[in-house]
């Protein structure tokens, strides 16, 4: 129990610390693509050292939304951590407090009060990133469902420790037309929800074309801090139930040893970045879609996502 | 339920052949039709070739090297020599329906394809047979939609073949000793599909200027006003 209790705060810390190393391998890899150096990979946490070290200002304004955010967009991916197996293959303590729509839940309550501070402030630009941010959402919202339909019609739960046992326990049902279809159409999920390139541009420094970053622009000191490191650990965390839960638990710890859990980490870590490899392949080859051609490419994945469920359904699946 | 490993990886190409066939119908560019009908033909070969492996059976290895041969080498090159690159570099073609719709409707399709095979499945326990003729079938339905919806000559042709893959596909599980014959057959009438519809395409657009299927109908009453 004690043990199970230390491994789930030890799969927070693995969280806590490495999401700002995962940003900022992306850009130096996204960089190194482009035959540019690129900034440092620990250069997030230095951007989140210097913001705690600053003065926040707060405009009297705003109301008790923007001064909550912050902090709820930090907790909410350290609540998702503990439902979902980050190091080891074997449930712990919370892991059948929620599913994976308690998982999705979270994050749609920090992205709603995160869309709802921007709109708080009353500068120009963050309603406008909250309602794009918004329509990305709604959009985004069937597919996550029917992924979530389908990964329940195959595995009989929405836990995430029972899924993953599923897509292990033979090949036919690890290579089977509905899981990779599922992977697919979450792998678009991924790059919609995390704002990445052929949904928005992580990197964009223009105004009129942000979608995620322009709800943060109004916060200061700790509270953009905290904003960028719980942004970051969304990622994280989204990246770990693709990895982790959908694709294959590769990797995790299975023996219940200290040692087990500890040598888990440089192998997820390994895992993450074959991943964040396929991201930058997929960031550099494409180009930002326009805005409205989002609702084509979510469009894509829900038609992808239920092709997955159909296929799961019916006796050829 | 255990599952040979190139049984299970057949599987795999049946998944992603159902996604080159959306990819299909929701790409603008003629370029990138073509391209997902060759990438979906390497999987078909890769998906005969395995198949032929699991079954030890010689037609299959035959049918997997003329369905590179055929589809993966000649029909691009074939294509690629009658138009210039112009033309494969051109977006935005016109649809009767929109890409939305479109893959909506590809989904129906898919889904149709599920239901229809679904009693037929049922009736055996072969893997194979079980993930590839509804995906083949799903496929057939697809292309024959992209044959429609399409209005340009040359998607409209890869919408033929896609059909051919789709029966293709269906073909290599339940009948998995089809003489090479017939397949050789099959796979020279596709070539020459291709030349034909490209030359036509190509004199189309030296005397009309436009490729645009859909336009073709009114070509009389503009030549005699």
């Amino acid at each position: 129990m004690i043990e199970a209790i230390g491994y789930n705060l030890l799969q927070v810390l693995f969280v806590l610390l490495f999401a700002p190393l995962y940003a900022g391998v992306l850009v130096r890899l996204k960089e190194m693509v482009q035959s540019k150096r690129g900034p440092s990979v620990v250069q997030p946490y230095r951007d989140i050292w210097k913001l705690f070290h600053k003065d926040q200002i707060v405009s009297d304004q705003t109301t008790w939304i923007f001064r909550v955010t912050p902090y709820l967009v930090f907790v909410m991916p350290i609540f998702v951590t503990i439902l979902i197996p980050v190091l080891t293959d074997y449930p712990l303590v919370f892991a059948f407090m929620g599913d994976m729509l308690a998982g999705g839940f979270f994050l749609g309550l920090a992205g709603f009060f995160a869309a709802l501070a921007a709109v708080d402030t009353g500068n120009p630009y963050g309603p406008m990133g909250a309602s794009r941010t918004r329509m990305v959402g709604f959009l985004a919202e069937p597919v996550f469902m029917i992924v979530f339909f389908t990964v329940s019609f195959v595995s009989q739960s929405t836990i995430p420790y029972i899924v993953q046992q599923k897509w292990v326990a033979n090949a036919a049902a690890f290579f089977s037309p509905a899981h990779v279809l599922l992977l697919i159409a979450f792998l678009m999920l991924i790059l919609a929800e995390g704002g990445r390139i052929p949904v928005d541009n992580p990197s964009g420094h223009f105004e009129l074309a942000m979608i995620d970053e322009s709800k943060g622009l109004e916060f200061s000191g700790r509270g953009a801090a905290l904003m960028k490191w719980g942004g970051e650990m969304k990622f994280l965390v989204l990246t770990c139930i693709f990895l982790n839960v959908l694709v294959a638990p590769w990797g995790l710890a299975h023996g219940h040893a200290v040692t087990n859990v500890l040598t888990a980490v440089p192998q997820i870590l390994f895992k993450i970045l074959l991943f964040s490899l396929v991201l930058v392949v997929i960031e550099t080859s494409l180009a930002k879609l326009r805005l409205f051609r989002i609702s084509e490419f979510l469009g894509a994945a829900f038609i992808i996502s239920v092709a997955a469920m159909v296929t799961s359904i019916f006796p050829g699946g | 339920m255990s599952t040979s490993i190139p049984d299970a990886l057949n599987t795999l190409s049946a998944g992603l052949i159902l996604i080159s066939a959306f990819a299909m119908v929701a790409t603008r560019q003629v370029q990138g039709v073509l391209r997902f009908f060759v990438a979906q033909s390497v999987l078909l070969a890769a998906s005969s070739f395995l198949l032929a492996y699991s079954r030890a059976s010689v037609h299959l290895w035959a049918l997997g090297a003329i369905t590179i041969v055929a589809k993966v080498l000649a029909i691009p090159w074939v294509l690629r020599r009658l138009l210039p690159a112009e033309f494969y570099e051109r977006r935005e073609i016109a649809q009767a329906v929109n890409i939305p719709t479109s893959l909506l409707l590809a989904l129906v399709l898919t889904i149709v394809a599920e239901f229809l095979m679904g009693p037929i499945v049922a009736t055996t326990h072969d893997p194979v047979i079980r993930v590839n003729l509804p995906i083949g079938l799903a496929g057939i339905l697809i292309g024959a939609y992209s044959l429609v919806a399409r209005r340009e000559a040359i998607p409209q042709l890869i919408g033929i073949l896609a059909m051919e893959n789709g029966a293709f596909f269906a073909g290599v599980a339940i009948a998995p000793e089809l003489p090479i014959i017939a397949e050789l057959a099959v796979a020279m009438d596709v070539v020459l599909i291709a030349v034909v519809v490209g030359l036509l395409t190509r004199n189309i657009r030296e005397t009309v200027g436009t490729t645009e299927a859909a336009g073709l109908d009114e070509l009389k009453e503009e030549a005699t006003a």
